[in-house]
This record gives C-alpha cells, sequence and structure tokens, in this order.
C-alpha cells in the first residue's frame, strides 16, 4: 500500500517535471491563482482554468490522509483561513459560484431523485455516491454532502483542497460523508483499474459524477468522458454545467468580461475550448452515455443570481446517464456493496 | 495506465508544477491538522446543533414546532431554551388569563398546521367576526369584518393557552426537537464571518449552568428586550409611547353573543375589549402612565364605571354640544356591552412602546416576533407578525435544507429579513412619516389625513370598510357663519364621514357667534394643559379634557378642546382643535 502511494509519488515529481511542454498555457492559468482579480460572475471559469490543468499535469499527489504526520506550520494554516475566506464568501470573488448553486444542486438532486425514487425526508440523497470533479472549496460538494450524498471531491489544486476540507471539518454532518482527495480524474481513474482486486476501497464507482464548470476548460474531452465512464456505475449519472460556444458567449464571456469590463483577467478564456451541447452530447453518446436533458441557465450579474432559459446560447447544464450495456468490462469488476 | 499516459500529455505549465510544490507541504500539513482535529473531536467535541431557539415564548414554541414538523428538516438537530419553567395546562384554569392575543386567521392556519391549533381548540378560544373601531370625539368609525359576517375575522386565545398546546405538541415532536427549560442563557459567542481565524465557526450558547452548546443557526425570540439582539449590537429604532396598558378581565352585565372586538381611541389612547366567552371580555387600556396607574389604584366599582364610560359617552363630540338632542340618530354603529366587574387581582399594566430591530438578521442568527419587531397593541398585530415570521422563515429554512445549503448561510436569512420587512416596514414608515408631519407646526394636515388613511390600511388581513373621517384633523379657521338649520348640519356631519371632503364642516358651529379660531396644533413635549393655557383666556380647556373619558360634561360648557390621539404617534403628538369659550 505504501509502496504504490510512493512510487506514485515518485510519479507525480517526474510528472512535473517533464511536463513543462505546455508551458505556454500557463499565463491564464497562473492568473488564476493569483486570486487578486475582482473577478465576479466569471471567475468561476478562471478557477477552473487553473485547476483543470494542473489537474492533468500533475496526475498524482497522493490521498491527502495518508500524509505522514509533521509539525503544523501556523503561517500555512493561516494562508488557507485566507484562502477559505475567499472561497466561501458568498458575497466575494466567488459570489457567482454560490448562486450557481440555487441552480446546479437542485438539478443534481432533481434528476438523481428521478433516477432512484422513492427518496424523501432531510437527506434525500443517503446512500449515493458521489464524485464531484474540480471540487474547489468544496462549494458544491458540501451542499451534496448536507443531502445526505457520501461526496468525494477532487481537485489538483492542493490549496482548494486544504481549504475543502478544513471547511467541512468543522461541521460534524459533513465529516461524516464528505471527503476530499487531491488528485485528478485520471488518477482517480487509474487506481481504479489499478487497484482492482481491492474490494474493500471505497473508492470504487459512483452513482454520480458532477463536473461543474469544468469541461471548457479540457484539451481532451475524449480521455474526461472515458474516465468518467470508467469510474460510474452503469446507470449512474454524469451532471456537467459549462458554457457554449457561440458568438453570444464570446461577446459575454470574453469581449465583455475579459476586455471591456476586465472583470476576468486578458486570457483567462479559451474560445476555441468551450463546447457547444451538441457537440458534447456527441461526444457523450459515443463514449457509452445517453444524454437526458440539456437546460440552459442565464447568470443575472446585477441580481447576483442563475436562473433557468430555454436557451443554451451562454451557459447550461446536461445530464446524462451511463448506458448499462455499454463497457462490459467496467461490468465485470465487482460492483460496490450499496447502491 | 492508458490515462495516465494522457494525463501526462495534457497540457500542463510550469508555473503551475512549480504551484503545485510550493503547496505541496501545506497540503500535508493542513490535512493531518484535519486528521488531528478529528481525533480530538471524537473525545470531547461539543454537540453543534442546527438550529437553536433562544425564546420558548409564543413565537419561539411555534417556530420549534414549525421546524420540527418540516419533512425536509427531519434530520436536524433543533432545540429550544426556555429560561422559565415548562408551561403544562393538563385543565384549563376558571381564571381567565389576562394577556390575551388577537389569533388572525393566518395564524390560527399556521397553528393548525403544526397541529397546535387543536389543542386551542379544545381548551379555551373565543372567535370574533367583527372589529369596530372609533373615537371619542366624532362620528369616525371604522368597522373590520368579512364581507358577509360568516367567517370569523380572529380568535381571541389567552397567551397561556398558546403556549401550552405549543408545550403540548412539542412533547409530541420530542424525536426531532429538544427542549431545555429553565435554561439561562449568559453569553453568546458569535463566529467570525468566513472562518477568518482558527476559531469555531458556529455560534456558541453558554448557559447559566456553564454548558456551552454551538448552532449553525440561532434564531432570537427572546421578545422586546431580545438578548440576542443586544448583543449583537443590532441598533433599534424605538419610538417611545410614553404609555402603558391596563389590561383585566372583564365581565359583562348579561351574556351576549360578544364576537365583536371593540376598540376606541380616547384622547390619550386606544380601549380595547376583546371577547373572552359570551360573559368575559379582555380589556386592553392604553393611556398615559399616570393615568394608567390611577386606574390601577381605582377600587373595582370606579374602574368599572370608567371602562364602561370610556366606550359609551361621546365626550368631546362637537356636534353633541350643538345638536344635544340628535345623539341617537348619529349612533350608527353598535354600541359595546356595558361591564359589571372586573376579575379578581386580574388588573395589571405594563408600558407600550414601538421597535423595529434595523436588521433581523446577521451571520447565523435571525431575529423573529417581538425581538425582531414590537408593535402597539392596536389591532393585535403583535402575535400575528411573529406567527408571520414563523412561517416565512419555515418555507425557507425547508427549501434551504431541500438545496442542501448551509442553514446558518446569509443568503435565504436575508430573503427572511427582506421578505419580512417588506410586509412590516410600510406601517412602520407610515409611521415614522406621520410622526415626521407632525413634528412641524406648519403640518400639511392633508397630506397627514392621507397617510392616517393609508397607515389603517395597510394594517394586513383587516379591511377597512366604512368611513374612517377626521374632520377635526382639518386646519381651518372658521368664521362666524349664519346659524344654520339643525338638519344641514347632520346631513353635512355624514357627508363629511362618508366622503372625506375637505370642506371645514364650519357649519356646525354656527351656533358660536364667536368663533374665530380653530386648528391644529402640536405639543410635543409639553403637557396639554400648559398648551391650553397658551391660549386662554379666550379658549377655555379644562385638563379633565385632557386625560379623556374623565371629563365631566361641564366641558360642554366651559369649551372644548379636540385632542386626537391616534394609535401611530408617539410622544403626545395630537392634534388639537381649539373652541372659544361661550
Amino acid at each position: 500500500m505504501y509502496s504504490r502511494k510512493f512510487s506514485r509519488l515518485i510519479l507525480g515529481l517526474y510528472n512535473r517535471k517533464t511536463s513543462a511542454i505546455t508551458a505556454v498555457q500557463s499565463p491564464g492559468g497562473r492568473s488564476g491563482f493569483s486570486w487578486s482579480a475582482v473577478c465576479r460572475q466569471r471567475t468561476r471559469w478562471l478557477r477552473r482554468d487553473g485547476a483543470l490543468e494542473v489537474q492533468r499535469g500533475v496526475p498524482c499527489q497522493m490521498s491527502a490522509r495518508s500524509i505522514s504526520q509533521s509539525t503544523v506550520d501556523p503561517s500555512e494554516v493561516k494562508r488557507f483561513q485566507s484562502l477559505a475566506s475567499k472561497w466561501w464568501d458568498e458575497q466575494g470573488e466567488f459570489a457567482a459560484l454560490h448562486a450557481m448553486n440555487d441552480l446546479r444542486v437542485p438539478f443534481i438532486r432533481d434528476n438523481l431523485l428521478n433516477v432512484h425514487p422513492g427518496r424523501q425526508g432531510g437527506k434525500p440523497l443517503t446512500g449515493l455516491r458521489i464524485l464531484d470533479v474540480g471540487c474547489g472549496g468544496g462549494l458544491l460538494t458540501e451542499p451534496l454532502g448536507r443531502l445526505g450524498a457520501d461526496v468525494l471531491g477532487i481537485d489538483p489544486v492542493p490549496d482548494s483542497i486544504g481549504t475543502a476540507q478544513l471547511h467541512s471539518s468543522h461541521d460534524p454532518d459533513l465529516c461524516e460523508r464528505v471527503r476530499y482527495q487531491t488528485c485528478t480524474l485520471e488518477e482517480l481513474s487509474a487506481e481504479e483499474e489499478g487497484g482492482g482486486g481491492e474490494t474493500a476501497n471505497p473508492l470504487r464507482r459512483f452513482d454520480a459524477i458532477v463536473a461543474s464548470e469544468v469541461v471548457e476548460h479540457l484539451a481532451d474531452l475524449e480521455t474526461f468522458a472515458l474516465c468518467c465512464s470508467h469510474v460510474l456505475k452503469p446507470g449512474g449519472s454524469l451532471f456537467i454545467t459549462t458554457i457554449n460556444k457561440t458568438n453570444l458567449s464570446y461577446a459575454l464571456g470574453i469581449v465583455v468580461a475579459e476586455q471591456l469590463l476586465r472583470i476576468v483577467p486578458s486570457g483567462t478564456h479559451d474560445w476555441e475550448k468551450f463546447i457547444s451541447p451538441v457537440e458534447l452530447e456527441r461526444l457523450l453518446e459515443s463514449n457509452g452515455f445517453s444524454v437526458q436533458s440539456v437546460q440552459g441557465m442565464l447568470y443575472n450579474p446585477v441580481s447576483r443570481a442563475w436562473s433557468w432559459t430555454n436557451s443554451t446560447a451562454i451557459n447550461y447544464a446536461l445530464h446524462a446517464v451511463k448506458l448499462k450495456e455499454e463497457h462490459p468490462q467496467t461490468d465485470q469488476t465487482e460492483e460496490p456493496g450499496h447502491s | 495506465m492508458h490515462k495516465l499516459t494522457k494525463a501526462t500529455l495534457a497540457f500542463n505549465g510550469f508555473g503551475r508544477c512549480f504551484n503545485a510544490e510550493k503547496h505541496f507541504t501545506a497540503t500535508k500539513i493542513i490535512s493531518r491538522g484535519l486528521v488531528c482535529t478529528e481525533h480530538g473531536d471524537d473525545s470531547g467535541k461539543k454537540e453543534v446543533y442546527d438550529v437553536i431557539i433562544s425564546g420558548g415564548g409564543m413565537v419561539g414554541s411555534t417556530m420549534a414546532c414549525s421546524l420540527g414538523l418540516d419533512p425536509n428538516l427531519v434530520d436536524k438537530k433543533i432545540l429550544l431554551l426556555e429560561a422559565g419553567n415548562k408551561k403544562v395546562m393538563d385543565k384549563v384554569p376558571d381564571v381567565y388569563g389576562t394577556r390575551v392575543s388577537s389569533i388572525s386567521p393566518g395564524s390560527a392556519t399556521l397553528l393548525s398546521g403544526i397541529g397546535a391549533w387543536e389543542h386551542i381548540t379544545k381548551m379555551r378560544y373565543k372567535p370574533y367576526k367583527k372589529m369596530q373601531v372609533w373615537d371619542a370625539c366624532s362620528d369616525a368609525l371604522i368597522t373590520f369584518d368579512k364581507e358577509n359576517l360568516q367567517d370569523e375575522m380572529a380568535y381571541i386565545v389567552e397567551n397561556d393557552v398558546v403556549v401550552a398546546a405549543l408545550t403540548k405538541q412539542l412533547d409530541s415532536l420530542s424525536d426531532n426537537v429538544q427542549v431545555k427549560y429553565r435554561s439561562k442563557v449568559v453569553k453568546y459567542t458569535w463566529p467570525m464571518p468566513h472562518q477568518a481565524a482558527d476559531s469555531i465557526p458556529w455560534v456558541q450558547v453558554t448557559l447559566a449552568s456553564g454548558e456551552t452548546l454551538q448552532t449553525k443557526l440561532l434564531i432570537g425570540a427572546d421578545g422586546p428586550n431580545s438578548m440576542v439582539r443586544q448583543k449583537l449590537g443590532i441598533p433599534t429604532v424605538k419610538w417611545n409611547y410614553d404609555q402603558s396598558a391596563v389590561v383585566a378581565v372583564l365581565h359583562l352585565s348579561e351574556p351576549t353573543e360578544n364576537n365583536v372586538a371593540w376598540q376606541r381611541f380616547l384622547p390619550t389612547g386606544p380601549i380595547a375589549m376583546l371577547p373572552l366567552s359570551d360573559t368575559e371580555s379582555s380589556l386592553v387600556w392604553s393611556t398615559s402612565h399616570r393615568l394608567a396607574e390611577e386606574l390601577l389604584e381605582l377600587d373595582e366599582e370606579s374602574f368599572v364605571d370608567a371602562i364602561n364610560s370610556a366606550f359609551v359617552r361621546n365626550l368631546y363630540y362637537p356636534a353633541d354640544i350643538l345638536l344635544p338632542v340628535t345623539v341617537s340618530k348619529r349612533l350608527p354603529h353598535l354600541s359595546s356591552p356595558s361591564v359589571a366587574g372586573i376579575g379578581p387581582k386580574t388588573r395589571v399594566m405594563f408600558p407600550l412602546g414601538i421597535g423595529h430591530a434595523s436588521e433581523y438578521v446577521r451571520h447565523r442568527v435571525a431575529l423573529i416576533g417581538d425581538a425582531a419587531h414590537r408593535v402597539h397593541p392596536l389591532a393585535g398585530q403583535g402575535a400575528n407578525l411573529g406567527f408571520g415570521d414563523v412561517a416565512c422563515l419555515t418555507q425557507l429554512l425547508s427549501q434551504a435544507a431541500f438545496n442542501g445549503k448551509d442553514l446558518g448561510a446569509m443568503q435565504h436569512l436575508l430573503e427572511y429579513e427582506t421578505e419580512r420587512q417588506r410586509h412590516n416596514l410600510p406601517m412602520m414608515a407610515a409611521i415614522d412619516l406621520m410622526k415626521r408631519l407632525y413634528s412641524t407646526n406648519a403640518a400639511p394636515v392633508v397630506l397627514l389625513r392621507t397617510f392616517g388613511l393609508q397607515a389603517t390600511n395597510m394594517l394586513p388581513t383587516l379591511k377597512v370598510s366604512a368611513i374612517f373621517s377626521c374632520f377635526y384633523l382639518q386646519p381651518y379657521t372658521v368664521h362666524p357663519t349664519q346659524p344654520g338649520d339643525l338638519s344641514d348640519n347632520i346631513s353635512h356631519l355624514s357627508n363629511v364621514s362618508s366622503t372625506s371632503t375637505m370642506t371645514p364642516p364650519s357649519t356646525l358651529f354656527s351656533d358660536y357667534t364667536e368663533l374665530y379660531f380653530s386648528g391644529v396644533y402640536n405639543f410635543q413635549g409639553s403637557e396639554p394643559t400648559t398648551m391650553a393655557s397658551k391660549f386662554s383666556p379666550k379658549f377655555s380647556v379644562t385638563k379633565s379634557v385632557w386625560v379623556g373619558c374623565r371629563a365631566g360634561s361641564g366641558a360642554a360648557d366651559s369649551g372644548v378642546g379636540l385632542c386626537f390621539h391616534t394609535p401611530f404617534i408617539t410622544d403626545h403628538s395630537c392634534e388639537m382643535a381649539l373652541f372659544p369659550t361661550k
């Protein structure tokens, strides 16, 4: 067990050394990590931009809890707290992400309740295992945990994971249900594959994957879809929220937000990486998913509130279900103990 | 392993690598810190409640029941803290409680939704179908009633009965709601917003017993002198009525249907008689501190006389002076039942005030009921506003829980504040505006009257269905006019009453040959008699006139001062119309 982790650590370091080849991508990503941008409604892209690129580059940090213990540096703790105050300030930089919970939590909840009917009460998602990809500070992870789901939040950025863990550690309800891990989806997927013999592995197979404001920063969506399919139970749900590839999204997301209002530093977004619902649908269908619904979302920067809209021209949410007959090799591996 | 390979092929940045490396140990440190914390938690962790309600009165207990019954909140840990003893009522006491509330149908719906109304109906309550409000000075009359008098307009319930019913209901909810009686809070520790320090992010409540509780959301339902509000330092906009209310249980002379709530504006404040049963009513008499004390000291017989005369006599009716023979014709409204006696030891007085917290919510705290807003007992809105808070907050918390939100998060708390202030503030704003208008001598009284009307109209759940004419609120200088016909006067008065025109009813005073002055005056801060003395000797105003109902019949002969004291006006702001000595 430890030797495996250790070898991964080596691998991770190795990757960091070798992966500087695409340094051309870094300015946008780094500016996202400066946290200094006064960005509001578009900050989420910024964050995800950084997060996902790192995710690709550093496939394996390690499970946060497996790290050996040593002395605590108070200054590091302070840094996390100051980060937490940014992540968790409902009126602050991430206001738009906080506000988006008003749409995405019900979207995830209601679609899951459709798939798993007959649930009610205060924790309707009890027993469901959800993977939150690119969880950041845990803004979406915690609400899902409060609804009773066992949620694993992964993010390649150690700062974000530290912030998320610190924030949830005080809540006894969440301690039981929410876990965080500094790793990537690929790493998790590989762990799944590599650790196939361990029936006790709690990370095995999820009822749902949530990738909110993530995919617009991915270069390799094929891998993403494949990994999702890999860690998902047959019939499991995939929830994606992202931004469309339209003239309007270019105008608002890049021209207005970046160049005119300078809400987001210039170069944060690459419009080429935005993806239209049709494209995304096609991609998912070809990877063994069946798209159930696509809904447009609209952000009002004045009221700072999201609302559903018929138009998917800018932001949209998508729900896809992994087909049961697909990927026979994953079906053959052992099923998790509960559903 | 192909995923790993792909992953390494994915874009990456040197800077990001650096970043990751730099924070590498940080994660370790923090995560370990967390592990340590968790270990510590196992041994000496204080329980974290989802909601703690401070104050187990009518509103606080309702809140607890309401939350405890909400299906979305079933797994939440809810605690109600009450400083007093558990108030159980196995059997309804023979004697009526002095503190009663007017429960509107909306509040009754809320109470029946939480199962308490059933207990109340089994204990004791009295519906009424009509409320009549009139004043001591004129025909001005408001009746509030349902269109057809079929439905109950509201219910008079003793506060003790409501609390007992809620206590019973809380007992049945013991799985969901924990109640700690006799638990006095000595200290609140507020969390820093956004977890700025390594402190506990919850509100901490320290009890007198030394126990410290933690909660994600504290609901302050601890009454008008709310400790929660004070400790938070939430400023309160206060008006002092400089008034006290005298309450008592009244025995009526004879059994009646008794389904009307009576309220009369006397110069010193409103007096209300609320039905408790066919033979008993509850008295709420708002008046000056001095008169309230005098009323308390009166022997029973004199007290009863004072009540009866307060309800029956038209002491300052200018038309009385002029048209004594037509009094009976001009009284279209019902008259209140006469009082024969009072319940033993039921006479109590308490000071009145009005207050409004400028904020209802703070980080992880919400105020409900009197802790957020205290109103005049007029029209029995106090408890109903509190129940409205409960309904609103329950609904928002339920929705928040169903959306997986932190119950103490500001977003929905602000929604609660906005919604409730939108409901509560118009009335308060009208009061404030009126106060400002009254503070200037050159008050545009036309506006003032309009606002007076609107403020009354704004009282929720009530419908102004009848006339509200305050002709004496008009500033006018009346010149000697030709003596008019009595019947003209009557018709003129009724015109004024029904149409609320601004025409000065000058003909009313035609019998006065020396009528050269009348107007509206503000005598804020000074004694009515002091003010009145400034007008002497041309105007004769006796003190007894100003203390309202106790004016002798001689007042009519010696001249009269009209003093209209609306329930919305504070600090003795009154309009005064002075009439000359005959």
